[in-house]
C-alpha cells in the first residue's frame, strides 16, 4: 500500500508534471484562460494517460526494446484520436474552443515520459494508478492556473462550463467581480507564465517550511547525554 | 598641521547610488514642471502616486527577503523609477493602472531578480508595456495639451477623475470636458493620417501641431533634453548611449524623409515628439541594464534608435521607446560578450 502512497504524492505533488518537471508546457499556457478549458483539456489528458498506461504496461513484455518508443507513439496516438472523437461527438463547443490543442495532446512529453519512465517497468495496475495520479497533479495546474487567469482575466468562473457538461451546468457560472476593463494580461500566454512562475515559487516555499520543520524535528530527537568524559 | 600623506591611486570621493539618484532625479524635475504646464495637474499626481506605491512595495519586498529595508529605499532608484513611469502613462489614467504598474516594476520586474543592479529589463519601461498590453484603452487616450483643448481641467476635477472608482460615471459627469480633453497624441494622429493617405504637410496643419512638432511635446522633449545635458555636465551619465539613440534615429528618418518627403516625418519631428528625449537620456541610460563598454554603449543606444524608428514608422504602435528599450536590454549581454574593451598593452582581439 506504501507503494501506491509513494506513486499518488510523486504525482499529485513532489513530481508533479505541471510545477516541476515542467511538461506539457504548450497547452498549459494556451489553453488554461477559463477553468472550463481547463477541466476539459485536463480531464483528456487524463484519460489518454491512463489509457496508454494501462496498454503500455500490458505489452511491455512482448515489444523489443529497440522499437518501443514507435509502439509507444502508435498506442498513444490511437487513444488521442478516440478521444478527440468522444470530445467532438459529445462536447462539441469544448472542441472549438481546445483547438489544435486537442490533437497535440499526442505530443504531450507527460505521456511518453510515464509510459517509458513508469508503465514498461511497472504492471498494468500499478500503472493505471500512475497515469490517474500524474494525470489529477496536472490538472490540478491546469485547474488552479485557470480559475486565477479567469478571475483576474473576466471576474468569472466557470464561464462557458455549459459546453464541457451540458446545458445544466450554465448554473455554475460564477460572477466573482464585476469588471468593467478586462485585465487582458491575464488572458494572454504571458500572464500564464507569470502565473506558472508564481505557482512554482508558490511550492517551493512550501516546500521549504515542510523542510525546515522537518529538521527542527530531527534536531529536537538527537540530543543525547554526553556519557564519556572530555578531557 | 599635518598633511595626511595617501598612497596612489588618488580617487575623487566616490558618488552613492542615492546621490545619483537624487541629481538624475532633479535633472529631471524642470521637464515634470513643463509637462505638468501643458498637461494638466495629472501627470503631477500620477507621479506622486506612482513614489509613494514604489516607497511601499519595496519596504515590503525588503521585509519579506529579510534585508535592511532603510538601506535599500534610501537608494532612491525606486523614486526614479517611479518617475518616470509616472510621466509615461496618461495623466488622466485611473489610479489603480498606476498602481498595478509600480508594483509589476518594483515587484516582479526588479526584485525578484535580485534588486537594484541585478534586474534583467529597464523596471519603468517593462512595466509600461505590461500596462499598454493589458489596458490599451487607458494607456492610448492621452490629454491635449493646454493650448488645444477646448476646457481645461482644475487640480481637483483631476483628483477626481483619477481616484473615482468608476471612470465611466465620472467620463460621463466630465463629459462636455472629456471630450475637449481628451485625445491622441501628435504621433498618433501623424500616424492614422498617413495610413489614411493624408501626406505630413497636410496632418501637420491640424489643431494639434505647432505647425512641424507637436504642442507642448516639443517643450517637454526639449526641457528634457536641457536635463539631460545637465546630467552630462554632472557626469551621471556618458554621452554614448544618448548620441546612439538620437544618432540612429535621426540618420534613418533623414534618409527617409529626404527619399520622401510626403509620407515620412522629418527628422527634428521625430527627435522632438512622444518619448525620445527623456528616453535617449532618462531611460535608455539605466547602467543596470545597459551594455558595459563604450563602442558597446555606442551599439546599444543606436540599436535603441533604429527599433524606434521602425517601429513609429512601419509598426502598429504609434510611439516605440519601451519596446525598444526592452528589446536592447535583451541584446546587452550579447554586446557584452562581443564588444571588449583592448586591454592596455595587449593586442587586439
Amino acid at each position: 500500500m506504501s507503494q501506491y502512497r509513494e506513486i499518488a504524492w510523486q504525482g499529485l505533488w513532489k513530481n508533479n508534471p505541471g510545477l516541476v518537471q515542467l511538461l506539457g508546457l504548450c497547452p498549459l499556457l494556451a489553453v488554461t484562460a477559463t477553468l472550463t478549458n481547463a477541466i476539459g483539456l485536463g480531464v483528456a489528458t487524463m484519460a489518454v494517460l491512463i489509457g496508454s498506461n494501462i496498454l503500455v504496461s500490458l505489452v511491455r513484455d512482448y515489444v523489443p526494446k529497440e522499437i518501443r518508443i514507435p509502439v509507444f507513439v502508435m498506442i498513444i496516438a490511437a487513444l488521442v484520436t478516440a478521444v478527440q472523437l468522444l470530445v467532438n461527438a459529445y462536447a462539441y463547443g469544448l472542441y472549438l474552443s481546445l483547438g489544435i490543442f486537442l490533437p497535440l495532446i499526442v505530443t504531450n512529453c507527460i505521456i511518453i515520459g510515464r509510459a517509458e519512465a513508469f508503465a514498461s517497468r511497472n504492471n498494468p495496475l500499478k500503472a493505471a494508478f500512475d497515469g490517474l495520479m500524474m494525470g489529477m497533479g496536472f490538472t490540478l495546474v491546469l485547474m488552479v492556473l485557470g480559475a486565477v487567469r479567469e478571475i483576474l482575466g473576466q471576474g468569472t468562473l466557470f464561464d462557458g462550463a455549459d459546453q464541457l457538461l451540458g446545458s445544466w451546468a450554465s448554473v455554475l457560472r460564477l460572477e466573482v467581480w464585476q469588471v468593467n476593463t478586462p485585465f487582458l494580461l491575464a488572458m494572454l500566454p504571458p500572464g500564464a507564465f507569470f502565473g506558472v512562475g508564481l505557482l512554482i515559487a508558490l511550492k517551493n516555499v512550501i516546500d521549504k517550511k515542510l523542510a525546515s520543520r522537518k529538521t527542527q524535528v530531527t534536531e529536537t530527537t538527537v540530543q543525547r547525554v554526553r556519557v564519556t568524559k572530555v578531557n | 598641521m599635518a598633511f595626511k600623506i595617501a598612497s596612489s591611486p588618488h580617487i575623487n570621493r566616490q558618488l552613492q547610488t542615492s546621490t545619483v539618484m537624487q541629481r538624475v532625479l532633479l535633472c529631471a524635475m524642470p521637464a515634470l514642471v513643463v509637462q505638468c504646464a501643458f498637461f494638466g495637474w495629472g501627470t503631477l499626481i500620477q507621479v506622486i502616486l506612482a513614489m509613494t506605491v514604489a516607497m511601499c512595495a519595496e519596504a515590503l519586498i525588503m521585509q519579506l527577503r529579510q534585508r535592511p529595508v532603510i538601506h535599500t529605499i534610501s537608494d532612491n532608484s525606486a523614486l526614479l523609477t517611479a518617475f518616470l513611469l509616472g510621466v509615461a502613462i496618461p495623466p488622466l489614467a485611473p489610479w489603480w493602472l498606476i498602481l498595478i504598474g509600480t508594483a509589476f516594476a518594483i515587484v516582479i520586474v526588479k526584485q525578484l531578480y535580485g534588486g537594484l543592479g541585478q534586474n534583467l529589463f529597464n523596471p519603468a519601461m517593462a512595466a509600461y508595456v505590461l500596462l499598454l498590453i493589458a489596458f490599451p484603452v487607458q494607456m492610448t487616450s492621452w490629454v491635449a495639451p493646454i493650448t488645444a483643448a477646448q476646457h481645461s481641467v482644475s487640480f481637483l476635477d483631476t483628483l477626481h477623475i483619477i481616484f473615482s472608482s468608476s471612470q465611466i460615471a465620472v467620463a460621463d459627469t466630465y463629459r462636455l470636458g472629456i471630450d475637449g480633453t481628451t485625445m491622441a497624441t501628435p504621433l498618433d494622429t501623424l500616424k492614422t493620417d498617413l495610413h489614411s493617405g493624408i501626406t505630413t504637410a497636410d496632418s501637420l496643419q491640424k489643431l494639434i501641431f505647432n505647425g512641424w512638432a507637436g504642442k507642448g511635446w516639443f517643450w517637454v522633449n526639449l526641457t528634457y533634453l536641457a536635463g539631460g545635458l545637465m546630467m552630462l555636465r554632472l557626469k551621471l551619465i556618458r554621452w554614448h548611449i544618448s548620441a546612439g539613440v538620437l544618432g540612429a534615429l535621426f540618420i534613418c528618418s533623414a534618409v527617409a524623409w529626404a527619399w520622401e518627403p510626403l509620407t515620412h516625418v522629418s527628422p527634428l519631428m521625430q527627435l522632438f515628439s512622444g518619448a525620445t528625449m527623456v528616453g535617449a537620456f532618462f531611460i535608455a541610460t539605466d547602467p543596470v541594464t545597459a551594455a558595459t563598454s563604450n563602442r558597446g554603449r555606442l551599439l546599444f543606444g543606436a540599436i535603441i534608435g533604429v527599433l524606434v524608428y521602425l517601429i513609429r514608422s512601419f509598426g502598429g504602435y504609434p510611439d516605440a521607446f519601451a519596446f525598444a528599450v526592452l528589446l536592447a536590454n535583451i541584446s546587452a549581454p550579447l554586446i557584452d560578450y562581443y564588444i571588449k574593451p583592448r586591454t592596455y598593452g595587449h593586442l587586439r582581439g
